[in-house]
């Protein structure tokens, strides 16, 4: 579906995206994670040709987005990151007028509006205006939007940032039930927990490079331990712990509030910490989250 | 500490200093194009007097006072309605210790600095015309200053009430721009047919323009003084009646 | 040669149309009650103007004599710059103020190049749906000049082309302004730089007696030659400078689009 080797996105001195290669194939829910600033944005929009890669190759489709963008953007369904629904309409008026930049007849638009409506839950809400909608609402409608065309690929820039709980668990499982019908998901987060559930297979970018890749599974597996210990000592300073838990874990990361142990066994780990004792106001065992790789590969320093 | 009224006009006033040249320009120069289009540029046309002058000092007082209409209509119509719409800034104000009349009375103090300096500029740039016949001409920015209120202070109402910008649009189309054409500030407003004339005469505009009119030329109105004047401070007063009705119906439920 | 490199290009105009005219689509959805009010005021203004000075400014000045010794009454001199005019200002409001706020502020513009629409077909579509309004307005307006005797039912047929390619060429320039554009502040600019233009092209009198470099600058002005064509038509008798003045405003009309369509392109697909 998507071939790119060693493409570029350079904003005048600033590259944004520094040289990476990405296969998504047909069928797969693929993901790009990354903090802000990552390059995620820039690369979604090369692959939904607006925006010219200003070096290596893309080839989308089979075709070249230089020469064939109308081509492949008339096979592509888009959701950007901010919604850019028309306020000037309704909820229904947004979803045939954008049928007819496709070449869609309007009975067609119409029949399929009313389709997709229902399929992400606005049937009753067709012909209320864009503005009072909720967040979650907006984005779904986006969504719709986006797969007017039938597209064979659709790319999600974040997907759910901004909704509530409940928008959330309703855009996975309708996103879910769009790739057990065969359509392709490229799609980008900051969300762990969206990416292992959705992805079949992610790339972690950082700095506008791929820092690392594979599935949820093989890169909690590459990256970090089965298990991590989270630790929490009444103390000034977790620090002056972290020298008696030499041994302990594979790894020790010393956070301010709290200190991480990265182990194969967590209660084993919990209760070797007991024998040192050492008594901890808190603890916690749970199983190792691509969380833990993503702050792993990307550091934890705060990037705006 | 200042009066909370004060501490609002001054927020307009620091944030006009990022605006100030674009709307300076609007405000000053356009009246004065127009008047070299149509003062010095028909006037050449125009046969003989107008009203005992030439056609230049006919029109210089008519355009005084259709600028200070125009700036106090275009400060309180897509203003007002951006800070309750789009930047929201009267809802800020009134969770600070302000009341409905140190709001509006901030704002209204804002576009009357308006009104004023855009007239006071442009009334010395035709007294270099020599357009301007008398002292009595200074008392043309009180005037003014009264005429603006008068069509300001309904517009802050109407511009509360309004549901979209469009029909801020239709107030400029239906009402600024009539007025502008044919209250009195192109032609006589004796030559209108009857009832065109009568809406003249209820226009503020015209009692204004009358007013202004006597002032630079110095003779007396067409009207009483005391008349027009106790006309428009009627229009100012039920406006900003209006006004605060509405800005209370939509800053404290 | 020649063929190989046109008929790809002719082959896929008829879907570059048939895209541009799904833009245009849907500025008919949009149309709302309120805002068909102002689409409908907007041709009382020239005919209050046309009222105002024409008339009412015009029982002071009585008749002019054209410089080819034809007189007429001052309304029908200044009709015909209203006509013009009006072609301006409805072709700029759609391009540029309302242009600006759905490429800027409604990020509206980004959603449709997600699809097969092209900028440049956007931009057409935008221009197509600025001449509809337009030529409705001098449509109208013509019926107006007939009905007050300004000017004759066959001259005012051919009118009518005219004051559509004047929109044409105002709506292309207008546009490629607006990419131009960073804030709605230069719209004050671009509006007070409208209203000289309106004030000065020769609208309310001749330009014959301006200084010599002013005239020039005057002549330069696409609404002064928007005038010089249509005042052509509805009074004189058309001659080369209507020629010239047509050739000028086609002219305007594509290098505006062309413009248009780069700079969007530019500035949508960064």
């Amino acid at each position: 579906m998507i071939v790119a080797r060693g493409l570029v996105k350079r904003f005048g001195s600033f590259t944004a995206v520094d040289g990476i290669d990405v296969e998504v194939r047909p069928g797969e829910a693929f993901g790009f994670l990354g903090p802000n600033g990552a390059g995620k944005s820039s690369t979604m929009r090369m692959i939904g040709c607006v925006s010219p890669p200003s070096g290596g190759t893309l080839r989308i489709l089979g075709m070249d987005p230089r020469r064939e963008g109308p081509a492949i953007r008339a096979r592509l369904g888009v959701c950007p990151q901010l919604d850019n629904l028309d306020q000037e309409l309704t909820v229904r008026e947004n979803l045939t007028t954008y049928a007819r930049f496709f070449g869609i007849s309007r009975a067609v638009a119409r029949a399929r509006a009313l389709e997709l409506l229902e399929f992400v839950q606005l049937g009753e809400r067709a012909d209320s205006k864009v503005e009072p909608l909720s967040g979650g609402m907006k984005r779904r409608l986006t969504i719709a939007r986006a797969l007017v065309n039938e597209p064979d690929l659709v790319l999600l820039d974040e997907p759910t940032t901004g909704l509530d709980p409940q928008a959330r668990h309703l855009v996975w499982e309708r996103l879910f039930r769009l790739k057990q019908q065969g359509v392709t998901l490229v799609l980008t987060t900051h969300y762990m927990d969206e990416a292992e559930q959705l992805c079949d297979r992610l790339v972690v970018m950082d700095g506008g490079r791929i820092a690392a890749e594979g599935s949820p599974r093989a890169l909690i597996e590459r990256y970090s331990t089965r298990e991590v210990v989270e630790l929490r000592f009444q103390a000034e300073s977790q620090e002056e712990y972290a020298g008696k838990l030499t041994g302990v874990a594979e790894r020790i990361e010393v956070l301010p509030d709290r200190i991480l142990l990265y182990v194969t066994d967590g209660d084993g780990a919990l209760a070797e910490v007991h024998r040192r004792a050492l008594a901890p106001a808190s603890s916690l065992v749970r199983r190792s989250s691509l969380e833990d790789v993503f702050l792993h590969l990307t550091g934890r320093t705060l990037v705006d | 500490m200042a009066h909370p009224t004060a501490a609002v006009l001054e927020y307009h006033l620091v944030s006009y200093r990022r605006t100030w040249r674009s709307s300076a320009l609007s405000s000053f120069i356009l009246p004065l194009l127009t008047m070299l289009s149509f003062g010095v540029g028909v006037g050449a046309y125009v046969r003989g007097d107008v009203a005992g002058v030439p056609y230049l000092d006919f029109i210089v007082p008519g355009l005084i006072a259709s600028t200070a209409m125009q700036v106090a209509i275009a400060e309180s119509t897509f203003p007002v309605f951006g800070n309750f719409e789009w930047i929201k800034i009267y809802f800020s104000q009134v969770a600070a210790p302000l009341r409905i009349a140190d709001i509006l009375g901030g704002h209204l103090g804002f576009v009357l600095f308006r009104i004023l300096t855009s007239t006071a500029a442009f009334l010395v740039t035709t007294a270099l015309f020599g357009a301007v016949h008398s002292w009595w001409a200074l008392a043309a920015l009180p005037v003014a200053a009264l005429l603006g209120l008068a069509v300001a202070a309904p517009t802050f109402g109407y511009a509360a009430s309004v549901p979209s910008d469009n029909y801020l649009a239709m107030l400029f189309r239906f009402a600024v721009i009539p007025m502008s054409l044919f209250a009195g500030v192109f032609f006589p407003v004796e030559s209108l047919p009857g009832v065109l004339r009568w809406l003249a005469y209820v226009s503020p505009l015209w009692h204004g323009v009358d007013l202004i009119r006597a002032a630079t030329l110095g003779v007396a109105p067409a009207w009483s003084v005391a008349g027009h004047l106790a006309y428009l401070a009627t229009w100012a007063v039920a406006g900003w009646l209006l006004a605060t009705a509405r800005f209370r119906r939509r800053l404290t439920i | 040669m020649v063929t190989a490199l046109a008929l790809p290009r002719l082959l896929r105009l008829p879907a570059a149309g048939r895209r541009a005219v799904s833009v245009t689509e849907r500025n008919v959805v949009a149309l709302k009650s309120s805002y068909w009010v102002v689409l409908i005021s907007g041709f009382f203004e020239p005919v209050l103007y046309l009222l105002s000075i024409g008339v009412g400014v015009g029982k002071l000045v009585g008749d002019l004599t054209l410089p080819g010794g034809v007189v007429v009454t001052y309304a029908a001199f200044v009709a015909p710059a209203m006509l013009a005019s009006s072609a301006m200002t409805g072709a700029l409001a759609e391009t540029t103020f309302n242009f600006f706020g759905k490429m800027k502020y409604l990020k509206l513009y980004e959603g449709f190049i997600a699809t097969p629409v092209r900028p440049f077909e956007l931009a057409l579509g935008e221009l197509a749906w600025a001449m509809v309004r337009g030529s409705v307005y001098s449509a109208a307006f013509l019926v107006v000049m007939v009905a007050m005797d300004l000017t004759t039912a066959p001259r005012a047929l051919l009118a009518f082309p005219a004051a559509v390619l004047v929109g044409f060429a105002f709506g292309g320039l207008g546009m490629a302004l607006s990419t131009f554009m960073r804030s709605w502040q230069d719209f004050d600019l671009m509006g007070s730089a409208q209203f000289a233009l309106f004030l000065f092209s020769g609208t309310f009198v001749p330009p014959d007696g301006y200084p010599v470099a002013i005239r020039w600058l005057v002549e330069a002005s696409p609404l002064y030659q928007a005038v010089v064509l249509i005042r052509g038509i509805t009074l004189g008798s058309p001659g080369w400078s209507q020629v010239g003045a047509t050739v000028y405003l086609l002219a305007a009309t594509v290098l505006g689009l062309v413009v248009a369509g780069r700079r969007m392109t530019k500035l949508l697909c960064k």
